[in-house]
């Protein structure tokens, strides 16, 4: 295996979690729900895999444990907000601080435990080509559904009547009301999927991504999730792009480190969250860009009229 | 234009399409309708009158599927039917077009007509039928073109388009003109006649008598959630078919309308704006002067440029040039809006609750948020004197008739009409020499309308300059003495208002000024002949 | 039967005293059934929790001092919350405010006297207001969102520190211990009494007082609350939406960094690489749970304040670990959330009703 091999490697690596976060915080936004709790989803994800994966020895079981972990998390905003007309930005907040104490609290047994790795698929013949052969048909399985979830939700939003439906929910939700749809239920539904994919998020990093439980190991990456939807600006091809640029920097700043550049590392390690403002600044300097694509009813409450 | 001559056959004659009755709805301790009867048959043009609260849009919001009575029955064709929701009001059938547009504004046309329609169907084969029938309706549309992009007239097409594409027997419309110009609304109307010579029925929903009279075979006229009489319109006027729907003759407004005048205390001189997001009108050189003693009518469809205009007078919005706008002889293009205030303006915007008011403060915290910097005392060294507010509150409850549950309420929990009466009254209290009010009896009950209006024109006598913006002609004709309209961010020249014909307005309002004048005259002939 | 909110015409007076309460016995509830799940008697967890650190004077002081912080932050983060503008980052500001404070004890440690424990504190302040502008002038300025600058923010703010206590700041005599020099006795927090209670307590009640008077009854009060609720009318009053962002933010950075000036001279007597178990985060159910008013803030942060003494009273005595604390607080602030809803909505519980006309006639 070559440098640039091993980079473009570690890059799908770093860029995978946020891939899987931001994709599933995508559908929810569009939908008209700002869920702010995508951290702590994507923690208890992490942890449920790890455990899951640790007791049992099968990595899969533990995937499929943190998808169940994340919709259980979003099933608790999803109440809070959706029917119990809750502040959406406070419930996150709530969710992901709930999160983070609830991982620490399951995890703490796990912590030095040996964990488990996601195993990379081998595909025949394919995977013993060179360079592509490792860079493309050796991944596991989330980097594959990572990539998926991008097409099938890009297919889904722009192809299909419940896409439309879906995103007229979250232009318009009185309006959508009144031609019989419901909001309560299309919403709901779109924050289930958002906990999954944020779940998905977290058993990558705790199977994948370094197989072992740290505490608090999601490290800001569900709040930077949330960033990439808006630099997307709520298009699944635009968080594919945004999501490889945000693991590029990441680990072009290990390789920095590593390569001895006389720069603390402290400032190396801060680069994912400076550049996650930095390019928050950029897309809303572009006021038309955002004003324009940004969902209508994004965070407003729902009421149905009496 | 005359619909009757087009329906040959007698009224009686017509089968029942749909017959409600006994309908009553209850929210809560409020009897939204009550035992409410009603027939519609096939081809009719139908009239349903009432003021608002009367009950009409619940009503129909149960005849679409969109609540559910606590009793009474609907039959459509003779059978009994259970109209669950608005899907299956559409397979019955039934087709609406809302007042308030219930159009996606992020989404193609074509994909807001799908929404509305059964799923099966391809968008590329809908859109194809879309160009089809708009165009036989006279009602041309562009399947691709986003909905944000398009004006006001043409989204309402969307909305009739989508209802037509079912071929529905019974079309609801909520107070379709009320965005439209005469011009427009003759078209519609057109649309309408058609639809009925092909046997569609249309329920009609408006307040505005004058076209009810013209169109509609049949007028069923609400109050208090009750039916109060049916009348054929055609042999009543308009004065009657009001003393119906109020239910007591109309307190008429009085204005001399004197034209005497004094200084110009509003002076605008080539005020410019540009538009703040895409979805904002710019204001393009307008010039206005008005004078103390008088009150100046600003004419226009919604969103061409109200509430801009009303933003750079109040100071919401603050033009380059400070003395572009000048007010009671001070420059005040640059002024912020209390600075204006403490000159003697005073300002009411179109938007009660969330503009004018703050829903969640009671009352006399409302009369705060636009008196702590008037030199009315509400501040002493930067506490707020809320026994002050208080007796403010008392004094602007007696005066203008608010009425409320208990004292101090918060403000979300007034009708609209009372609120209105207010905000209003909050201003008038301080007695100003400028006032500007944005759509003033918007939403309004009768009662409380004519009281606004009738305070507004005494202001005026009293020599205070006030500018109304208003999209209600009625409204623009009773209390003006000239009248000016905004028509894409352009004001024309204000006129007495005698000299005003509606037709004019409506010209106007088209954006069809002086320029090409003659060639309206021409087309006029022609429609004329 | 199913359960159907209906508006109420007015927020109810009632429901606004008797949410919190709720939110706290349902806690309690799900609490317990936390513990039972986890192995341990609930009543014992529950007692070690909440009871048993209120029988010692040790313990009723260590209350007050980590209760002090968690009040101080919270009622600037109410002025922001009420305001709409949703500062998440007063840990960093906390972290910025001892940075700063502490550029006196560590760059400048002979500058002693009177003066230098104020002059800290205003540091302090400063440098929470600095971390806090950021945000303030990013949404002013840009439109950026501030709940993510503010909270990218934290993740900087710590690695500066990071780098302070492990770089230039680390005590030439601390053995390469990550840490900063011990402070010097004028630059220690004035200490009330003899225990570890300090004036920190002072700063946190002052704040309290003079947030809750301009709240409730001062003009710039009344502009806060109107901007958070209707800026649109805030605007109608004259009020100017820049100048109220960055009022609140300053105002809570200020706070969240004398918090941290005052937790460092006071508390722990150095910089160290870790200076708050999470305060700025706990701050934000603080002034949740005390419905964003200082006096329901002051209480709010007794009982949080609880919560840490108590998680770790119960690792010592039931050998819990003291992540329960976190979930709890979780948990608590998910109920206040929950109950909330009851002041706008009335609850009902409606029959499937027999739909009009009655069913059975038709076909």
């Amino acid at each position: 295996m070559n440098g640039f091999e091993a980079l473009v490697l570690t890059i799908i690596t770093a860029s995978t979690p946020l891939l899987l976060a931001a994709i599933g915080e995508l559908v929810v936004e569009r939908s008209g729900v700002l869920n702010l709790g995508v951290e702590g989803m994507m923690i208890v994800g992490a942890v449920a895999a790890f455990g899951v994966a640790h007791v049992t020895g099968s990595p899969l079981l533990g995937v499929v444990a943190a998808l169940f972990a994340g919709v259980a998390m979003s099933v608790l905003f999803g109440v809070l907000t959706l029917n119990l007309m809750a502040n959406q930005v406070a419930t996150g907040l709530a969710l992901t601080i709930l999160g983070l104490g609830l991982s620490g609290m399951i995890g703490e047994g796990f912590i030095g435990e040996p964990g488990q790795r996601l195993a990379a698929l081998h595909i025949p013949v394919l995977s013993d080509l060179p360079l592509v052969g490792s860079i493309v048909f050796s991944q596991d399985i989330l980097v594959y559904a990572s990539i998926a979830l991008v097409i099938g939700t890009y297919h889904f939003l722009f192809r299909t009547r419940s896409g439309l439906i879906l995103r007229a929910v979250g232009d318009n939700h009185t309006s959508a009301h009144a031609l019989g749809y419901s909001v309560i239920k299309v919403r709901f539904l779109a924050v289930m999927f958002g906990g999954a994919c944020a779940g998905l998020a977290g058993a990558y990093l705790s199977l994948a991504y370094t197989p072992q439980w740290v505490e608090g190991m999601t490290a800001g990456r569900g709040w930077i999730a949330l960033a990439l939807v808006v630099f997307a600006s709520w298009r699944p091809n635009r968080v594919l792009i945004g999501a490889y640029l945000f693991g590029a920097v990441s680990i072009l700043q290990f390789h920095a480190q590593a390569a001895g550049i006389g720069v603390p590392s402290q400032l190396m390690s801060a680069m994912p969250y400076l550049a996650t403002i930095i390019v928050l600044i950029i897309i809303s300097r572009n006021v038309t860009l955002t004003k324009t694509n940004t969902p209508a009813c994004l965070g407003k409450a729902f009421v149905p009229d009496r | 234009m005359d619909v009757h001559s087009q329906n040959v056959i007698g009224a009686k004659a017509r089968p029942e399409l749909i017959r409600a009755s006994g309908i009553t709805k209850r929210f809560g301790e409020i009897l939204a309708n009550d035992g409410v009867d009603l027939t519609i048959r096939e081809g009719e043009i139908h009239a349903l009158l009432g003021e608002n609260g009367a009950g009409k849009s619940t009503l129909v919001k149960i005849l679409y599927g969109a609540l559910e009575q606590t009793s009474g029955t609907i039959a459509w064709k003779g059978k009994e039917v259970s109209i669950s929701n608005p899907a299956a009001a559409r397979k019955l059938g039934i087709g609406m077009v809302f007042q308030h547009f219930s159009l996606f504004e992020a989404l193609t046309v074509v994909e807001n007509i799908a929404l509305a329609l059964p799923k099966g169907e391809k968008m590329a084969d809908l859109a194809e039928r879309i160009v089809e029938v708009s165009n036989r309706y006279g009602l041309p549309l562009d399947p691709k073109a986003l909905v944000a992009d398009l004006p006001v007239g043409i989204r309402q097409r969307i909305e009739i388009v989508r209802c037509l594409l079912q071929e529905p027997s019974l079309l609801i419309m909520d107070e379709p003109t009320s965005v439209l110009t005469p011009q427009e609304a003759d078209e519609l109307f057109k649309t309408l006649f058609r639809l009925a010579d092909e046997g569609c029925a249309i329920l009609y929903i408006s307040h505005r008598l004058e076209e009810v009279k013209r169109i509609c075979h049949h007028a069923t006229i609400m109050r208090h959630g009750r039916v109060v009489s049916e009348c054929d319109p055609t042999k009543e006027t308009p004065a009657t078919l009001a003393r119906m729907m109020v239910g007591e003759d109309v307190h008429a407004v009085k204005s001399d309308h004197t034209g005497a005048v004094g200084d110009v205390l509003i002076h605008l001189d080539n005020v410019s704006l540009e538009a703040d997001s895409t979805f904002g009108v710019a204001l393009k050189n307008i010039s206005l002067d008005v004078h103390a003693g008088e009150v100046v009518g600003i004419a226009g469809i919604a969103a061409n440029g109200q509430s801009e205009l009303f933003d750079v007078i109040s100071g919401e919005r603050l033009v380059h040039e400070n003395k572009s706008i000048q007010l009671l002889g001070s420059e005040a293009g640059r002024m912020k809006i209390n600075e204006r205030r403490r000159l003697g303006a005073a300002f009411v915007p179109e938007e009660r609750l969330g503009h004018g008011a703050v829903p969640g403060l009671v009352l006399s915290d409302n009369v705060v948020l636009t008196r702590h910097s008037t030199g009315d005392h509400l501040i002493k060294k930067t506490v707020v004197n809320k026994s002050g507010a208080e007796n403010m509150e008392k004094r602007i409850k007696v005066s203008y008739d608010v009425r409320m549950s208990h004292d101090n309420p918060e403000a979300r929990s007034l009708s609209g009409g009372n609120l209105q009466k207010f905000v209003v009254g909050r201003e008038l209290d301080r007695n100003p020499k400028v006032m500007v009010i944005n759509q003033p009896t918007w939403g309004v009950d009768a009662g409380a309308a004519a009281l606004i209006r009738q305070a507004l024109i005494n202001l005026a006598r009293n020599g205070a300059a006030i500018v109304v913006i208003s999209q209600d002609l009625d409204e623009i004709y009773e209390v003006a003495d000239r009248i000016a309209v905004l028509s894409r961010g352009e004001l024309s020249a204000p006129e007495p208002a005698q000299n005003m014909t509606r037709e004019r307005i409506g010209m106007l309002m088209a954006g069809m000024g002086e320029a090409n004048s003659n060639q309206q005259e021409v087309q006029h002939d022609a429609t004329g002949a | 039967m199913r359960l159907v909110l209906e508006k109420r015409a007015e927020h109810s007076r009632l429901m606004t005293v008797v949410s919190p309460l709720l939110a706290i016995g349902l806690s309690l509830i799900a609490g317990s059934i936390m513990f039972v799940m986890i192995g341990v008697n609930p009543a014992e967890a529950i007692y070690a929790f909440f009871i048993e650190p209120l029988t010692s004077t040790w313990s009723l002081e260590e209350l007050v001092v980590k209760s002090a912080p968690l009040v101080l932050i919270a009622v600037g983060l109410s002025v922001c919350f009420l305001s709409n503008n949703w500062n998440i980052g007063a840990e960093g500001q906390f972290t910025m405010g001892a940075i700063f404070g502490s550029i006196i004890p560590v760059l400048f440690h002979g500058f002693t006297g009177p003066l230098a424990l104020p002059a800290m504190i205003i540091m302090g302040a400063l440098g929470g207001m600095f971390w806090a502008s950021i945000p303030a002038f990013l949404k002013t300025r840009f439109g950026t969102n501030e709940i993510l600058t503010s909270l990218m923010l934290v993740y900087i703010a710590q690695y500066i520190l990071d780098y302070l206590v492990r770089g230039p700041w680390r005590d030439p005599d601390g053995f390469n211990f990550p840490e900063s020099r011990l402070y010097e006795a004028d630059h220690t927090m004035w200490m009330l009494g003899d225990g570890r209670m300090h004036f920190g307590a002072i700063f946190a009640l002052v704040a309290v007082i003079a947030v809750w008077f301009m709240l409730t009854k001062t003009i710039k009060g009344f502009e806060i609350k109107v901007m958070g609720q209707t800026p649109r009318a805030g605007q109608f009053a004259g009020f100017s939406r820049k100048g109220i962002v960055w009022f609140s933010f300053l105002i809570s950075g200020a706070f969240a960094g004398i918090a941290g000036i005052v937790e460092v001279s006071g508390t722990i007597g150095q910089l160290t690489p870790v200076i708050s178990p999470g305060y700025g985060f706990t701050a934000i159910i603080v002034a949740f749970l005390g419905r964003l008013n200082p006096i329901g803030i002051l209480f709010a942060g007794l009982l949080l304040g609880l919560s840490y003494i108590g998680g770790e009273a119960a690792q010592v005595t039931l050998g819990m670990t003291d992540k329960t604390t976190s979930v709890f607080q979780g948990m608590l602030l998910f109920f206040v959330l929950a109950c909330d809803t009851l002041i706008l909505y009335k609850v009902r519980l409606v029959k499937p009703q027999p739909t009009a006309g009655g069913a059975h006639e038709r076909v």
